[in-house]
């Protein structure tokens, strides 16, 4: 049993008024999932509980004034490793604003439950290496239980010569036909309409500069950044029977190679960016993969997958997770097609999105919200900013 | 002198020279004399140098090891032959609180300039009293030099290099090795005490091993070539002081170790050099230290399971094939 | 500037941008993305250089004016004299 408390909106907010209930007593609640609206100074806040469970007891009746840290209602938590509620899971608040924001863009601090801990065994050398090279060690998953120095290879030889195509072909060859074998993907698909944000993004495109223009891909990358903050299960790693939730953000970008091949470098910490600085990253990002100048880190960080094989035609593409990641999401060619809206039938830019998961990590539910998410950001570009 | 000899050989010549370049230079021990040394090795010196420089001493080590002490405390250069390793234990208080002493309690006022040489080891079937392996044990204490020759040329040069020191130094020598045969040039300098010799280079693991042990690591890394195992084999000629360097030169590059020691394991010489790879070279391990010691028995008589005991070339194969593998 | 020149530098910030591709290949009238596999990054990147050199701007909405060599350097030169 944990309690869920008021929590601190601010660095000088004392209390606040539990306005209204979003749950009764008996829910199930999910972690992100709004419980309550608390009204501050700053105005009404949309406040959110951090973990799964069910909504055991409903401490405080709504329109009390409540100091930080007073317990508001109590959760039962279902499943795994709960820890007693410390004070710092309620300290930095995970605060969504709902309130039209000016100066300030949608705070999401990442405070999940700690997870059981997992040390990856590594001998010292490998340790030493990977740190060398800017590895994460967590992002290695080997086929065998201690990552040692050979393991560590490979990368070394992406680094300095750049992925030779056999090699890659077999580095690919390899890590797919593990993924077939070891992974239970599930499929979903979602049909967006990306009218208004092809419009908006034209609009946008035509008060620039030609220096300042942003790409559909950015765009995209920058809807499923979001899409994946709120739905962060899919943004992380599945490692010795344990789901490890990515702090960071770090979604591989497939890039063709102009002599054949196919590589996806991550754009690292893509949720401390912004629409500019994604499509600048992204920008970036390519012109060193054709250079062959990625870092180590780009190599080896990814905590996602996103294939957008729209430039190749393709209307729908169903991709194969890169383990030791749980997800991989596929975005489709645009194509104009029939539409309805209300009775009507028009034509509007579709575009199919669709999600690969790894059932053991998550299910369809998870994967559905955040298609689900990934298509109301597209149907409000702006927000994109 | 650049010839091919035997290890017994190039001990004697290496003490019939020194003592023919110094005559603070003579030999006492049990049967050293008449009888030539209980493995011939100063057969013949005293029709050489006569009576009262090859001595004849009484089956008593505490009384000769004292003596001895006393001799080199009083300007002389004795070599005292303590016919094994087995039958210092009855000199141990002279040897380890008074020759290892005696420069620190007099304030730096008297050098205990004494060599002491003792064969070691089992393999002969000579049973739990008479096949202890204490060079390991020995270098614990401070104020003793430990060597371990384990060739011809470390068979003469250590002699010289031990009476040139002006502080206790024990020699530790396995009469197994007695008739082996190898080069000896005594034109170079030898190599001093404390540095280790690289005799194979390789590059997926190192092989510490020191006297007998050293043909032995040998022998297994030829046999691991043929298997794609390149094995680097290193011996560390004296236990105390150990040439650290040389060793952590050797795990940075192969970043994998296995160590030869024929004491039992527990608190033996491997683990003192486990202790520093650990301290000095942690982070260029990439699997764990290793090493084949003698089982932790009193050594058998039977052949067979004496074979069994000690380290043998097998043995050092089969751990170098685990440490190989994926862990 | 003449058409040729405008040609030669089309041609040149296409092969910056992808050094695999030889000036022969450059078919006047075939479309340059989908025939030199230039994706949309890299067009944008040509699109760029041309506008440091030449000072035309090519807004979106005339992508399709500038879809091949030919009807670029055309676009271009259009462009130029307008600015004259």
């Amino acid at each position: 049993m944990s309690e869920f408390k008021m929590p601190s909106l601010g660095a000088d907010m004392e209390s606040a008024v539990l306005m209204e209930w979003l749950v009764k007593e008996g829910d199930p609640i999910q972690k992100g999932q709004i419980i309550a609206e608390v009204e501050t100074s700053k105005g009404v806040i949309e406040i959110e509980v951090f973990e799964d469970g069910v909504v055991e007891k409903l401490l405080v009746e709504p329109e009390t004034e409540c100091t930080v840290g007073t317990p508001l209602a109590l959760i039962r938590s279902e499943g795994s490793a709960k820890k007693e509620p410390s004070a710092k899971t309620v300290s930095t608040p995970e605060v969504k604003v709902s309130a039209p924001k000016t100066e300030a863009k949608p705070v999401q601090i990442q405070k999940k439950e700690p997870a059981p801990e997992v040390r990856i065994k590594a001998s010292p050398a490998a340790r030493r290496k990977a740190q060398e090279l800017g590895v994460d060690l967590n992002t290695l998953a080997p086929e065998v239980g201690t990552i040692q120095l050979k393991d560590l290879d490979t990368l070394t030889q992406d680094l300095d010569k750049g992925p030779s195509i056999d090699g890659m072909r077999q580095a690919i060859a390899k890590a797919m036909s593990r993924s077939n074998a070891e992974i239970p993907h599930y499929y979903l698909s979602v049909s967006i309409n990306m009218t208004p944000a092809l419009a908006w993004l034209g609009e946008l495109n035509s008060k620039r500069s030609i220096k300042e223009r942003i790409l559909p891909a950015a765009l995209l990358i920058r809807a499923v950044v979001l899409a994946l903050a709120e739905v962060p299960e899919l943004n992380g790693f599945w490692q010795n029977d344990n789901h490890l939730i990515s702090k960071a953000i770090n979604p591989g970008i497939a890039i063709a190679l102009r002599k054949g091949g196919l590589i996806t470098p991550a754009l690292l910490d893509a949720q401390e960016m912004n629409l500019d600085t994604t499509m600048q990253s992204l920008d970036d990002l390519i012109t060193r993969t054709r250079a062959n100048k990625l870092r180590g880190s780009e190599i080896t960080q990814q905590s996602v997958t996103i294939t957008n094989l729209g430039d190749l035609g393709v209307e729908r593409v169903y991709g194969v997770i890169y383990p030791p990641q749980v997800a991989i999401v596929g975005l489709g060619r645009i194509i104009d097609a029939p539409w309805a809206e209300g009775d009507a039938l028009t034509v509007r830019k579709v575009m199919q999105a669709t999600l690969s998961g790894d059932h053991r990590a998550t299910d369809g539910r998870i994967g559905a919200l955040f298609l689900d998410k990934l298509n109301q950001l597209l149907q409000r570009p702006q927000e994109l900013l | 002198m650049n010839e091919h000899i035997s290890y017994r050989e190039a001990v004697k010549e290496s003490i019939k020279k020194s003592m023919q370049d110094d005559e603070r230079v003579f030999m006492m021990g049990e049967d050293v004399g008449r009888y030539g040394g209980c493995f011939a090795v100063s057969m013949g010196l005293q029709e050489v140098f006569g009576p009262e420089r090859i001595i004849d001493t009484p089956l008593s080590e505490s009384a000769f090891t004292g003596a001895g002490i006393g001799a080199a405390l009083n300007g002389m250069r004795p070599i005292v032959e303590i016919m094994t390793a087995n039958f210092s234990l009855l000199a141990l208080d002279q040897i380890m609180n008074n020759a290892a002493t005696l420069l620190h309690m007099s304030g730096g006022q008297f050098n205990v300039p004494l060599v002491i040489r003792m064969a070691t080891g089992g393999g002969k079937q000579l049973a739990a009293q008479h096949s202890h392996s204490f060079e390991g044990w020995f270098a614990h204490i401070p104020g003793l030099k430990i060597l371990t020759p384990a060739t011809v040329q470390d068979a003469y040069d250590m002699v010289t290099l031990a009476l040139a020191d002006p502080n206790p130094v024990l020699i530790f020598e396995n009469p197994l090795l007695y008739n082996t045969k190898g080069p000896l040039n005594t034109s170079t300098s030898p190599l001093p005490i404390g540095k280790a010799l690289v005799h194979r280079s390789g590059k997926d693991l190192s092989i510490l091993s020191y006297g007998i042990n050293l043909s032995k690591a040998l022998e297994a890394a030829e046999a691991l070539e043929t298997e794609g195992i390149d094995a680097e084999v290193i011996d560390l000629r004296s236990l105390r002081p150990l040439d650290d360097e040389a060793i952590i030169q050797s795990i940075k590059k192969t970043h994998r170790v296995i160590i030869v020691d024929e004491g039992w394991k527990s608190g033996s010489i491997s683990a003192e050099i486990m202790a520093r790879i650990n301290e000095q070279a942690f982070f260029d391990l990439d699997a764990p230290m290793q090493r084949v010691c003698t089982t932790e028995v009193p050594l058998p008589y039977a052949k067979h399971l004496e074979d069994a005991a000690i380290p043998q070339p097998e043995k050092i194969i089969e751990m170098a094939r685990k440490l190989m593998e994926e862990i | 500037m003449t058409k040729d020149q405008i040609r030669q530098s089309i041609i040149k910030e296409i092969i910056q941008v992808a050094p695999d591709i030889e000036e022969g290949e450059i078919i006047s009238d075939e479309n340059i993305q989908r025939s030199l596999e230039i994706d949309s990054f890299d067009f944008l990147k040509i699109l760029t250089a041309l506008y440091t050199q030449l000072g035309v701007e090519v807004p979106e909405t005339d992508y399709a004016k500038v879809d091949t060599l030919e009807h670029m350097a055309a676009y271009f030169l259009q462009r130029i004299e307008d600015l004259n």
